[in-house]
């Protein structure tokens, strides 16, 4: 028997594009049956987006108000009573899969392979480890599916023009009631998403504050692009927390980076190894962020992204 | 309440780890170990609940060989108030480090565990999750704020979208990110005291563990390089590099 299940993220309304490259490398494993399901309050509108992506077979939903928040305490026994009908359990490597997959992992009692970068076979993956300074092969020896995250940094994502069948499946775990959703703060935006933008642009400490930031902000409007940032300069609190770009951060993978008054710290790199095109504006012409750039330029980030702006 | 926080031992957050050349793992010879940093976090929370009233006990504890002892030592020099070294000489992967974790749980009935949200070294972020979910209690991961009230925990977690709060019943598991705190320093003092404080040995055996089948370790290699840039001289020329690239 070999089947996959996806378990898609979204946000009660739109599929993250997460699931579609989560999709990209659920194709790499040579298995033709690959189903995904979708825990919502209303599935309806998000089923029927992950049914349209190609080579979906079918599209699970289960509903209810339990499901209106992706809490892993509620989710992840539903996924592990399910997975006697699978050989592989995917998710994304975004937060949400990080949270949900390892509990259900260890309710079906075996080890989760996390941030599958290169597929080798249906049980053999590559995988990034010590923030990404080695790649790991890894082979699931176990009995039962072997259950995965997928660094989504490392694959695109699958196009539309499947037409999966829809089938709705009912709940077989309790809410346990001992975890309760409270709120989100600081969902929403106006710029893309950071984590699939095609463009960002980044900035580091060297912004000096929350208004220095501005420069960023403004280049990003002028491209279209997402805002991202080091750890320093979150911590800073210059930017919030969700823009934070590296090992304890996002991973992301746009074709273009602006890595803008950032030294290049290892921690920092690791977000940012699969950009397409890394461009470094910094005054240190020795910051470790030139060896990795694509193009750099060296000179005051206060007079050169104005002038960038300017120009553009 | 008793708090228990796992740590592990791994290399230091500021080496520069080399794949060793025959591709077997990378370089730990010589090289300087710590507490994985996001657990040095967790049991910093924990000291300061403690120092607030809101526990009674910290218990710090890890898994793995004698050398493991030393980040015990400096866990209790910290503050923590007892230390569990639970011995074995070979690894342990997340399912037999949460199944291990779950037998000290049993054993000290925490009203918390703290972990880091991942380790540094193998960067899995699982062992939390799959010790709520064996336990069959809350989990709140990726702490940035942890507030205690009425037997019951809200946690603001880092998620991708922003920050998300849940409220979770204790006992409960929480992993930590690195906003949460700072942890303090340890003087020479407290390493004296640290020295007198207890710390059990249990044999990895004698908890009888239901091993988890491990994954299979293959070649492990270097991440390929980005290739050698391209300096620019100034703002046009950027631009029209990157107008070159079909990238504006």
């Amino acid at each position: 028997m070999s089947r996959i299940l996806i378990l898609a993220e979204h946000d009660a309304g739109t599929l993250n594009p997460s699931t579609a490259k989560t999709l990209t490398g659920a194709r790499a494993f040579g298995i033709d049956d690959i189903d995904v399901i979708v825990f919502a309050a209303d599935p309806g509108s998000v089923a029927e987006q992950a049914a349209a992506l190609e080579g979906v077979s079918k599209v699970l939903t289960m509903s209810g108000e339990d499901f209106a928040h992706p809490l892993a305490a509620r989710i992840a026994p539903e996924i592990a009573a399910l997975a006697g009908a699978y050989s592989h359990i995917l998710a994304p490597s975004s937060t949400f899969g990080k949270d949900v997959l390892p509990r259900a992992a260890a309710l079906i009692g075996v080890n989760q392979v996390s941030d599958i970068m290169e597929v080798i076979d249906a049980k053999t993956f590559k995988r990034p480890i010590y923030a990404g300074n080695a790649i790991v092969t890894v082979t699931v020896e176990a009995e039962g599916p072997v259950v995965a995250t997928i660094r989504t940094a490392s694959w695109s994502a699958t196009g539309t023009g499947g037409s999966a069948s829809i089938e709705a499946v009912e709940s077989k775990a309790e809410n346990p009631g001992h975890t309760r959703f409270v709120k989100l703060d600081g969902a929403g935006g106006d710029g893309p998403d950071l984590n699939t933008a095609p463009v960002v642009v980044a900035g580091g400490r060297a912004l000096g504050s929350e208004e220095g930031f501005d420069i960023i902000y403004g280049l990003a409007k002028k491209l279209g692009a997402a805002v991202g940032a080091t750890r320093a300069a979150v911590d800073a609190g210059y930017v919030p927390n969700e823009l934070q770009v590296g090992q304890t951060g996002k991973i992301i993978a746009p074709d273009l980076y602006f890595a803008i008054g950032i030294s290049g710290a290892i921690q920092h790199l690791t977000g940012i190894k699969d950009a397409g095109t890394i461009v470094a504006i910094n005054k240190d012409a020795e910051a470790p962020i030139f060896e990795v750039a694509d193009l750099g330029l060296v000179g005051d980030l206060f007079e050169l992204v104005p002038e960038l702006e300017q120009a553009l | 309440m008793k708090i228990l926080c796992a740590i592990k031992r791994v290399v230091d957050y500021n080496v520069r780890v080399r794949v060793k050349s025959d591709g077997s793992g990378v370089e730990t010879d010589g090289v300087k170990m710590s507490i994985n940093p996001f657990d040095e976090i967790g049991l910093e929370e924990a000291l300061r609940i403690k120092e607030r009233g809101e526990a009674e006990e910290v218990i710090v504890c890890s898994i793995g060989g004698n050398e493991v002892q030393q980040q015990l030592r400096t866990g209790l020099a910290m503050g923590a108030d007892r230390g569990i070294h639970v011995e074995t000489g070979e690894t342990t992967q997340p399912l037999t480090v949460a199944r291990t974790l779950l037998k000290l749980v049993e054993k000290e009935e925490p009203g918390l565990v703290f972990l880091g949200k991942q380790a540094i070294d193998d960067d899995s972020n699982q062992t939390g999750q799959m010790l709520a979910a064996l336990w069959d209690r809350p989990q709140a991961t990726s702490a940035s704020k942890v507030e205690l009230a009425d037997g019951k925990a809200t946690v603001v977690c880092e998620i991708d979208a922003g920050l998300e709060t849940l409220q979770v019943d204790l006992p409960a598991v929480i992993t930590t990110d690195l906003r949460l705190n700072e942890p303090r320093f340890v003087k020479l003092p407290d390493i004296m005291k640290a020295k007198r404080k207890p710390l059990e040995t249990i044999a990895f055996d004698e908890l009888g563990v239901e091993k988890g089948v491990d994954l299979g370790l293959g070649a492990h290699e270097p991440p390929p390089k980005r290739g050698g840039g391209k300096m620019v001289g100034s703002v046009a020329e950027l631009i029209d590099e990157l107008k070159n690239k079909g990238l504006l």
